[in-house]
């Protein structure tokens, strides 16, 4: 299927493309672009607000223009407050509009807590469900030419704990419109984080506006010895993994979660019940990281599918060096996860 | 208007009172936040507000409700944690709502709600709705960063919003002058080149003449201004009892802001002046005791939620077609 497809490289997309003509190549950010210019367009209760939003570069490119072409009072820039201005984007939603906030660093989202955590995720309940929160914040993680530590965070777990949130990372182009669209819709404050190192990722993107729904994960490789379940940038990594497992023999499945929570265990479950190996590539931190919960649920809902002790593939337990020496021993990737395989298909 | 001040004020006044009373009945099982000896405010500002208009408020909100025109029913049930309440009991007295009279949501984390109250007049400013957002929040609240932040944003959009903050000169136990350098709280508005206006919270004229001008600004387009009311809370932080009695701050201070009670004084002035007569205040008094015994007798024979309701609401069902 064009649009569960992951192409780990450009030059395997344009061979696609001269292959089938159907397909319409888009990359990452343009497709979030596309997403965001395509509900500007139709509902006037969208608007987005973030730090630089309009600035020549647009977000790395995913709000470019936009303000041109939809104007500054649907498309603002916005004081660097991060906790105000979540704040406001959260009073807005609650007051019918539906606010896509852009935090340009996931970094800066721990200035915004109180408002995500006391507020957003809490208001409809404390409420009694007389009203809602539709609100996306969406927020990037960096990576790389030495980003050190207060601009390279993967902080999807700090969510993950909050009922009343929803969090969600598209790894693939057609999920980055897909996910951003159902996310807008869906009516309850959503954490969307994006990965810079997708962003020129190509992909087959649709024109017309599609949601991808929220708590669906998909198989982006079949496979029968093990499974590994990844997300956002840690799907290519993976992908790539399943290649050079091949050439030993071993049938990786790879799984895109693709929502943090909801969790699409029933997806998850019935693979590592085929395959009874298990590898979470995640690109934040093991303590009670998602793989964490993965595992948690793999025991409490299928206990006895193991073969052998699952592992997890996470950033080391320090904060992001600068060093471009440490920067590269710190990141895990397709090799990492090949061994972490291995190990698990030796073990049983 | 004089009449519908003092009702207004006169309905707080004793709805809190009535808590005082039943609060030690242990029966409504939730922290509250009194605000007698504040009610100019509340009365005042509200009765400049249309219906439509957006206040929001803070863990001291049951004034703010009645005087934006809540009924007492849903209120008192929702302090009782009952099904009934507001916020079908999931809330408590911190966390009021009332969506038809405007009233969003209360945040009972201080000036929590500033920045969300700045977001809806943001709402109204990309609709042309012509709403006005009403901010309320006290003097712990200046402490806060979020104050500025939403100001600053408030300022630089000329949102339709008036910052009004409540001085009780207290926040929990600790006085202004122990967490402020100026103590100008109006002043602030200055930095941001917004309107600010200090005025004497207990004189419900004045909040309401404020108010007026500052929301004609607002309504016009002319942005945001910044009210700081001087008033006095006679209760403690949170429930019924004086804060004298636990030895946090002088009596004679409490005497002296009784004597300035906003509903004696506008009482005084309205026979006075021969607005109303005695019988006809009896009869507010009267129509306000049946409300909150009505209310009362709702609140106490009401369901408390069912268990299912444990994990209602949680989130907003998703819609199939998008």
């Amino acid at each position: 299927m064009p649009w569960t497809k992951v192409y780990s490289n450009k030059a395997e997309f344009e061979k696609a493309l001269s292959d089938n003509k159907d397909l319409r190549g888009l990359a990452y950010k343009d497709a979030l672009l596309e997403a965001t210019s395509q509900m500007l367009e139709s509902d006037e209760t969208v608007f987005v607000i973030g730090e630089g939003i309009d600035d020549p570069g647009g977000v790395f490119g995913s709000t470019k223009g936009l303000h041109l072409k939809f104007g500054r009072e649907r498309v603002m820039d916005s004081p660097l407050a991060e906790n105000g201005i979540t704040g406001v984007a959260v009073g807005a939603a609650v007051a019918g509009m539906r606010p896509i906030l852009v935090h340009m660093r996931v970094d800066f989202i721990p200035l915004t807590i109180d408002q995500i955590v006391n507020h957003a995720a809490k208001w409809r309940y404390m409420f009694g469900g007389k009203v809602s929160v539709p609100v996306v914040i969406r927020s990037m993680i960096g990576r790389g030419w030495g980003s050190a530590a207060q601009h390279s965070q993967s902080l999807q777990s700090l969510f993950t704990n909050i009922p009343g949130l929803k969090v969600v990372m598209p790894a693939t182009p057609y999920d980055a419109k897909g996910l951003l669209r159902a996310s807008v819709y869906d009516g309850n404050p959503v954490v969307f984080i994006e990965h810079r190192w997708l962003y020129e990722h190509m992909g087959h993107v649709p024109a017309e506006p599609y949601t991808v729904p929220l708590g669906k994960a998909v198989t982006r490789r079949a496979g029968r010895d093990a499974t590994i379940v990844a997300v956002s940038y840690m799907v290519y990594e993976s992908m790539c993994a399943a290649d050079i497992l091949k050439n030993e023999g071993i049938d990786c499945e790879v799984i895109d979660f693709r929502t943090l929570k909801p969790l699409d265990m029933p997806h998850i479950l019935e693979s590592v019940s085929k395959t009874g190996r298990l590898v979470i590539a995640d690109t934040g931190w093991k303590d009670t990281g998602i793989g964490s919960e993965i595992i948690a649920r793999v025991v409490e809902d299928g206990f006895g599918v193991l073969k052998a002790p699952p592992e997890r593939v996470n950033l080391p337990e320090a904060p992001t060096p600068a060093s471009p020496a440490l920067e590269k021993a710190y990141y895990p990737g397709k090799n990492e996860i090949a061994a972490a395989v291995r190990r698990v298909v030796k073990r049983g | 208007m004089l009449l519908d001040m003092y009702a207004s004020m006169l309905r707080i006044r004793l709805f809190e009172e009535k808590i005082v009373d039943l609060y030690p009945e242990q029966e409504m099982k939730c922290p509250v936040h009194l605000c007698i000896g504040q009610e100019a405010i509340a009365a005042g500002v509200c009765l400049n507000l249309r219906k439509d208009d957006y206040v929001f408020s803070n863990h001291r909100g049951h004034g703010h409700a009645l005087a934006k025109g809540s009924a007492m029913r849903p209120l008192m049930a929702e302090f009782y944690g009952k099904v009934t309440g507001c916020s079908r009991g999931k809330g408590g007295s911190m966390h009021i709502i009332d969506v038809e009279n405007g009233i969003l949501g209360t945040s009972a984390i201080v000036a929590g709600g500033i920045p969300m109250g700045v977001g809806a007049a943001l709402a109204s400013s990309i609709r042309k709705d012509g709403r006005v957002t009403v901010i309320f929040f006290g003097d712990g609240a200046y402490d806060e960063g979020a104050l500025y932040e939403s100001f600053n944003f408030a300022s630089l959009k000329k949102l339709p919003v008036v910052f009004f903050c409540e001085n009780n000169f207290y926040a929990t136990n600790s006085h202004q002058s122990a967490r402020q350098s100026a103590c100008r709280i109006s002043e602030a508005a200055s930095a941001f080149d917004a309107h600010g206006v200090c005025i004497d919270g207990n004189d419900v004229i004045e909040v309401y003449k404020a108010t007026q001008d500052s929301i004609n600004r607002a309504r016009k387009g002319g942005g945001p201004s910044l009210i700081e009311a001087k008033t006095y809370r006679w209760k403690g932080h949170v429930g019924p009892e004086a804060d004298y009695e636990k030895g946090c701050r002088p009596k004679e201070e409490l005497l002296y802001w009784m004597e300035r009670c906003p509903v004696k004084v506008m009482r005084e002035l309205l026979l006075s002046r021969s607005v109303a007569t005695e019988s006809e205040l009896a009869g507010i008094a009267t129509s306000v005791t049946d409300e909150i015994e009505d209310a009362v007798k709702f609140a106490k024979e009401s369901e408390y939620p069912p268990l299912s309701d444990l994990l209602t609401d949680v989130y907003a069902p998703v819609k199939e077609t998008l």
